[in-house]
């Protein structure tokens, strides 16, 4: 029997009797991220990576029973031992070691490899079977290095002042907005956060996350600023009223998938700048090589793809269908 | 290079029309014209043969690149641009490669020569290149031109080998931009967000030229080199070639009814014919006609080519090609066995006889009277054709009878009498084997003559009416208010999504392109394939449902659960061995998506039949 199966609830623990990452109620959740296809409400007790705790129960509810535990403290759960190490995803997000009786299986979650301010580096874990995601499993994905995508972003920033336009940069509200924020310099003009990003920030500056000043978005400051700002939301705040009474502007997504200019132009965008909180195809080859294992489960992203890829280099490969994220959905 | 990258990234970086011209405008002032003409002739869409096979590239590149074929393929499909694709992955294997020295762009191009020079021999490389290098290569890298001169045309002559050598030497040299423009020039599919309209108007600002003149100039046959760019551009209009033809005048669209027209007294009424717009030109002795595609199409029209001989010295014709019998245009399909052909033999031009409707006098005399008013355009018109019928046919008496027998079977067109009612029958009469005709006027002296004439569009195998402003000139392009077309409605029905693939450049990585069928007994034959009508989100939605319900894969194509249902809007039926059922909807469109209709009720196959006769 493996260690952890998909049953109609979520990735299960027969031995330990728990579930990581499930989509429908259960007794004991152990959560990967915070994010909304990872940590669903309805679970009776959460056990989280403590950094993730605070944005963990910002998304659940203060009535979520929730525990922390460090990242590598060991815990047993009904004779299985269970570890949460850094995924280098968003603050507080974890790959789970599940162990027993010598067997060692790792849930990778979502993850990457590049640096990121917000949350500690993702860090390989041995194993005998690894769980990958694979939201960019095909090797036209190659992340460029963050540090230049931000220099382009303060250009762009820089030049809609010079043109007469208001910057907006679309970003999912939990991790990437956060990642965008704390590389900001807000010597380039002021900075305005959509409220889905600003009610997060406590939970990031009690993990001892440091941002420059911003404000809530407020039409009437940012038309003030006179084309200085930049304004941070997430996508779906693209149709949002307070747009249309900002005067011009110059919008631009920060997302993995901006990489293709047909996504980018489906956005029909100014811009898109090339940042994931996810692996890019070398990212997934050196972090599935680093943890040794040989025998690798596939989940979310170009999975039947990576599977074939894996099993030509000799890895004992499969896929295992979840209900995370779809191929081309948002980050 | 560097000029055309970054007018390639200004193009890129925006959405806005004012900006992209701007950045043309720049492009076209700052570029010399050797490298300009060559920008002018892909903006433009114009291309030569693709030099390399796309197979090839791929081959080349996964051997580079260390990636089996399937999972460059897989790419392909998420991408949607080969160019691209291409471009992304030798990214990926440059990262995996030992860096290289940070040498300096001109160092780069510098180790260009070297290498094209010696590590593929056989190519006859121009010597001067590589003496003069360091001088050519300034802050703005290699001279497209030179580039393409050097890499670029070569490659269609050479051995696989040294193709591939050559190919991937150039990239090896060019930064992620350069690669992927280089890339997109060599696979032909050179589509960067801009129209062709908008790249006359960012010409016409950088040259201060009306963007008439520049329409009408870059329609002639020029090569992309420095002295046809400057011709192109040159303040004044020098000597013309006579195979030019004029920009097309393109009518407006009325959806329901005549609404833009109150006084019907100032409109001129004609057919909307469902042919192939094309331009004939006689000038100098010479026929030349034009496809409103800017192609010429001469030597697939032969019986027209013939017959314009008949035309004045000195004569341009606005009119359409139609498949004609008897005294009525065939439908649409009859004609599609025509186009594209450069000979057409014995037997297809005696099938499907081509007629040339005129309606519309652009030159007379040498003499160019696209701004005198229409009603007067129209009288010199009528004359014209009156009077060339005879000339044509005495041109075919002076003739070798055995010539002018088989000339006569070759137009072996009866005439439209019952089209030429309104005044001309008489003149023209018989025997009327004669191909240039005259469109006619439909006489309709109030809104419910009008109406009643547009109801009989059909049955008479056109697509509607064309109301023309008597006194408007002949504008170029969309010029709105001139001419307008009252389409007839378009037929419709309800059929099952069977199966999809993904789309191209906006489109690419979703499932976008439809196939489309409709039942026959428990059997769902395709008989459409349609790419666009739907909203943003409801492609969201299909591409979902795609994904999820795939039953199998043939290459790119997935075949998917028979669930969803679409009403589809058509103009036409055709015999098509394309698709199963061997009917082909002409130009099908969704009109919305029936989620109230379960698939089992989706229209059957004979519904179709029954309502319009495939011939």
């Amino acid at each position: 029997m493996p260690l952890l199966a998909v049953t109609a609830h979520g990735l299960h623990c027969a031995a330990g009797d728990f579930f990581i990452d499930p989509w429908r109620g259960v007794d004991r959740a152990l959560i990967t991220h915070a994010h909304a296809d990872h940590a669903r409400p309805g679970s009776r007790h959460y056990l989280s990576a403590t950094p993730g705790v605070g944005v963990l129960r910002e998304r659940l509810g203060q009535a979520a029973s929730i525990e922390g535990i460090p990242y590598g403290e060991r815990q047993m759960i009904n004779g299985v031992t269970v570890s949460f190490h850094p995924a280098g995803h968003v603050l507080g997000a974890a790959q789970i070691r599940v162990e027993h009786r010598g067997e060692v299986w790792v849930a990778g979650g979502d993850y990457k490899t590049q640096p990121d301010p917000t949350c500690a580096a993702f860090e390989p874990v041995r194993c005998d079977t690894f769980v990958t995601e694979s939201t960019f499993g095909l090797p036209v994905y190659h992340w460029p290095e963050p540090a230049e995508v931000l220099r382009e972003l303060h250009d762009w920033w820089r030049g809609n002042h010079s043109a007469g336009r208001t910057s907006v940069v679309f970003a999912y509200s939990l991790g990437k907005a956060q990642r965008i924020l704390a590389q900001l310099d807000a010597a380039t003009g002021p900075i305005f956060i959509h409220d889905a990003i600003h009610k997060l920030l406590p939970a990031y500056a009690a993990e001892g996350v440091k941002f420059p000043p911003s404000e809530v978005i407020d039409p009437d400051r940012i038309r003030s600023a006179k084309d200085k700002a930049l304004i941070l939301a997430p996508p779906a705040a693209r149709e949002a009223a307070w747009l249309n009474r900002i005067g011009e502007v110059s919008d631009a997504f920060a997302s993995g998938w901006m990489a293709v200019r047909g996504s980018r132009r489906w956005q029909s965008a100014d811009r898109g700048f090339v940042l994931s909180d996810h692996a890019d195809w070398r990212g997934l080859n050196e972090a599935i090589r680093a943890t040794g294992a040989s025998r690798v489960l596939v989940t979310h992203g170009y999975t039947a793809t990576l599977v074939r890829w894996l099993r030509e280099q000799g890895l004992d490969a499969a896929e295992l269908a979840t209900n995370f994220r779809t191929e081309t959905g948002e980050e | 290079m560097n000029r055309f990258a970054q007018l390639f990234c200004a193009l890129d970086a925006t959405t806005r029309t004012s900006e992209k011209i701007a950045a043309l405008e720049a492009y076209f002032r700052a570029t010399p014209a050797a490298d300009a003409a060559w920008v002018l002739h892909f903006l433009l869409g114009r291309r030569g043969r693709r030099p390399v096979k796309t197979s090839q590239l791929r081959d080349w590149i996964a051997a580079e690149t260390g990636l089996p074929g399937w999972l460059v393929e897989e790419s392909y499909e998420a991408v949607g641009d080969l160019a691209e694709t291409l471009t992304l992955l030798l990214e990926g294997w440059d990262s995996c490669r030992p860096a290289e020295t940070t040498t300096g762009r001109s160092r780069r191009e510098e180790a260009l020569i070297y290498e094209l020079d010696l590590r593929t021999h056989r190519i006859a490389i121009d010597e001067s290149l590589l003496t003069s290098a360091p001088t050519i290569c300034d802050e703005h890298g290699w001279p497209l031109h030179r580039l393409i001169e050097s890499a670029l045309l070569p490659l269609a002559g050479l051995p696989e080998a040294a193709q591939r050598e050559l190919l991937l030497t150039t990239l090896r040299t060019l930064d992620r931009t350069g690669r992927f423009l280089w890339l997109k020039l060599i696979t032909g599919a050179f589509r960067l967000g801009v129209s062709r309209t908008l790249v006359i108007r960012g010409l016409a600002a950088a040259t201060g030229l009306p963007r008439a003149v520049l329409e009408h100039r870059v329609m002639s046959d020029w090569r992309p080199t420095a002295a046809d760019f400057e011709r192109l551009i040159s303040p004044v209009e020098g000597g013309r070639d006579p195979a030019q033809p004029y920009p097309f005048l393109l009518a407006s669209p009325i959806a329901e009814s005549a609404e833009p027209i109150t006084d019907l007294a100032g409109w001129q009424t004609e057919w909307k014919w469902d042919g192939i717009r094309a331009q004939l030109i006689r000038r100098a002795g010479q026929t030349v006609l034009w496809s409103r595609g800017e192609e010429v199409i001469t030597p697939g029209y032969p019986e027209i080519a013939g017959a314009a001989e008949a035309l004045p010295d000195g004569t341009v014709l606005d009119g359409e090609l139609l498949a004609w019998s008897g005294e009525h245009p065939l439908p649409f399909g009859e004609l599609q066995k025509r186009l594209g052909r450069k000979r057409v033999p014995e037997k297809v031009r005696r099938e499907v006889p081509v007629i040339f409707m005129a309606y519309d006098l652009l030159e007379i005399d040498a003499r160019d009277i696209r701004d005198e008013p229409l009603t007067r355009r129209r009288a010199l018109l009528e004359s014209l054709i009156a009077t060339t019928g005879g000339r044509f046919r005495k041109l075919l008496q002076g003739r070798a009878p055995a010539q002018a027998e088989r000339q006569g079977e070759l137009f072996a067109v009866d005439g439209n009498k019952e089209f030429l009612h309104e005044g001309l029958s008489s003149e023209q009469g018989s025997p009327s084997s004669f191909p240039l005709l005259l469109s006619p006027l439909v006489p309709a002296h109030d809104m419910t003559e009008l109406t009643a004439a547009h109801a009989e569009s059909r049955v008479r195998g056109t697509e509607g009416l064309m109301l023309k402003r008597r006194d408007s000139v002949y504008g170029a392009g969309r010029t709105r208010g001139a001419w307008w077309k009252w389409k007839v409605a378009p037929h419709t029905i309800d059929a099952v999504l069977i199966a999809a693939q993904p789309g191209h450049g906006k489109r690419a990585g979703r499932f976008t392109d439809y196939t489309f069928a409709l039942w026959q007994g428990n059997e769902l034959l395709s008989c459409a394939k349609a790419y666009s009508g739907l909203r943003a989100d409801e492609i969201e939605e299909v591409d979902r449902f795609v994904r999820r319900n795939t039953l199998d894969r043939h290459g790119p194509v997935r075949r998917v659960k028979a669930e969803l249902v679409f009403e589809l809007a058509f103009e036409g039926l055709q015999e098509s061995s394309r698709h199963k059922s061997g009917l082909a909807l002409r130009f099908p469109r969704i009109l919305r998506w029936r989620k109230d209709k379960p698939a089992a009720e989706a229209d059957r196959l004979e519904t179709l039949r029954a309502m319009l006769p495939s011939r």
